[in-house]
């Protein structure tokens, strides 16, 4: 079985190919291929107009690099919300013409859903698939979400951010400290060498029992320690050591009330595996702390290898192959939806 | 009304009280311009106008910087829009801001990174941290509509 994934849904115009839900044949992303063109790099935009550019080319290099032809194809995926209508349309009504013309089954995919089946997606580090049901935790720029997962499909969303994504958060912080935008990579990697006990953070919302998740907080009272900072004369961002413990302290900050509240849902839905997908499930801080957490209280602990955290196509279509098989096809009037949720 | 207004907000329950107080002022067509630095509680301040334009208490009005724009029922529509990650002007013709301003209240963050965008008429409110760590607004109205906005938010709840 192969499935076609088509991601559209912001800023990366996206396709692959995925066997047997499992097994990705291809992954490519347009700025891969337009990296080498003549008119030099392109910076991904949210523009739809890039996406019209990209696609077709991005559709064909997956295609050659899982070395079949379109008629190899059982159904074609794409992601139909939630993001910005214009770049989702662009998707949506290529699948649409390829399925039409391919005579193939054409599938809906929630990008949200996509994040959820990248554990699926076979790797090294993960030799089985996660079993259902499941708690997955999303940490991405856009979402910071609890969810049950009874089934592919079938979900219940438990807790959400109230303001600022967790990758929100760190990307911003990063503004904050002169790392640029988005940063939040940079902050993974001057944590590691920083003192997490350094500068004393709020932890919002850990105490609560609900499972909510607020990070705006945090990132003001960075704000706020810089304003004193320079109130107190110092006329300069901190640097090496101070900026390594700032990191640290903040990074240790966010993780830990992502893994009491992933720990406090277990408990509480009785589930014992976890599954951790979105972009900041690369961060180094936070693997390590989950695989931890997951030592002590003895749950199973999946997440993806850091290139597959992040929006691709692959996740797209394993989450499509999961719906392909099930029968739960989409009309040729597949709508996109701006605002979809789980 | 002669000059800006200024408010201290020495918390964000405070910020969020006056926020929500403009948000019950607020009709479709109303824009809000929201400026002022990274944490100084922008959205805090939308989460307050939101409760004034009678979004459900159980709806969370997150950040809507990665989603560029983030609508909320209520008595009045409110959209709330974020021009933080826009790299191009040209990108904002994506957004749906000129449709919004026809039948919703409007919130803009960042609005200031493209003055060109913004519409004539407009009530910016400015956001600044203060050394204590506290806030402090400043409201510009621009326009006979921002202006009287502006008049009966001023004589209080």
């Amino acid at each position: 079985m192969l499935v076609l994934g088509i991601e559209t849904s912001c800023d990366e115009t996206a396709a692959a190919v995925v066997e047997d839900g499992r097994r990705v044949r291809s992954d490519v992303v347009a700025s891969q291929i337009l990296a080498h063109a003549p008119y030099g790099g392109v910076v991904p935009e949210v523009a739809s107009r890039q996406h019209v550019a990209t696609i077709v080319p991005v559709i064909r290099r997956a295609l050659t690099d899982a070395a079949i032809g379109f008629g190899d194809l059982d159904a074609v995926a794409v992601t139909c919300g939630p993001g910005l209508v214009g770049a989702l349309l662009v998707g949506v009504e290529t699948a649409k013409a390829l399925a039409f013309a391919l005579g193939k089954p054409l599938v809906g995919v929630n990008h949200l859903a996509g994040h959820l089946a990248a554990a699926s997606l076979e790797d090294p580090t993960l030799p089985t698939p996660p079993p259902f049901p499941h708690l997955a935790l999303l940490v991405s720029g856009g979402h910071t979400a609890i969810i049950r997962v009874d089934e592919p499909g079938k979900t219940r969303l438990l807790g959400a951010t109230r303001d600022d994504a967790a990758g929100e958060a760190f990307d911003k912080v990063a503004k904050l400290l002169g790392l640029g935008y988005p940063g939040g990579v940079a902050i993974d990697k001057l944590a590691a060498t920083g003192n997490p006990r350094a500068v004393a953070l709020p932890r919002a919302l850990a105490g609560r029992d609900d499972l909510d998740f607020s990070f705006s907080g945090l990132k003001t009272a960075v704000a706020t320690w810089l304003a004193k900072d320079r109130a107190a004369g110092s006329a300069r961002l901190p640097e090496g050591a101070a900026l390594a413990d700032l990191c640290a302290s903040f990074q240790t900050a966010v993780v830990d009330v992502l893994v009491r509240k992933s720990r406090r849902a277990l408990a509480r839905e009785g589930l014992g595996a976890l599954v951790v997908c979105g972009g900041v499930a690369a961060n180094r801080g936070l693997r390590a702390a989950l695989a931890e957490a997951a030592r002590a209280d003895g749950f199973a602990l999946f997440i993806p290898p850091p290139k597959r955290c992040t929006d691709k196509a692959s996740m797209i279509a394993a989450a499509g192959s999961e719906l392909f098989v099930r029968g739960k096809y989409a009309g040729l009037d597949l709508a996109v939806d701006p605002g979809l949720e789980l | 009304m002669a000059g800006p207004l200024t408010i201290a907000a020495p918390t964000a329950g405070a910020m969020q009280a006056l926020g929500e107080r403009l948000g019950r002022l607020l009709a479709a067509g109303d824009v809000l311009a929201l400026l002022g630095p990274l944490g100084a509680g922008k959205t805090t301040f939308v989460q307050g106008v939101a409760r004034g334009t009678g979004v459900p208490p159980g709806r969370h009005v997150a950040s809507p910087t990665f989603a560029l724009v983030n609508e909320h029922p209520g008595r009045v529509p409110l959209v709330h829009a974020d021009l933080y990650r826009i790299a191009d002007p040209r990108e904002l013709e994506e957004l749906g801001l000129r449709d919004a301003f026809d039948r919703a209240a409007v919130a803009i963050e960042w609005l200031d990174r493209f003055p060109d965008a913004a519409p004539p008429e407009r009530l910016e409110i400015e956001i600044a941290i203060t050394p204590d760590g506290g806030r402090h607004l400043v409201l510009r109205p621009i326009g006979a509509r921002a202006t009287a906005l502006c008049a009966v938010f001023e004589k209080g709840p």
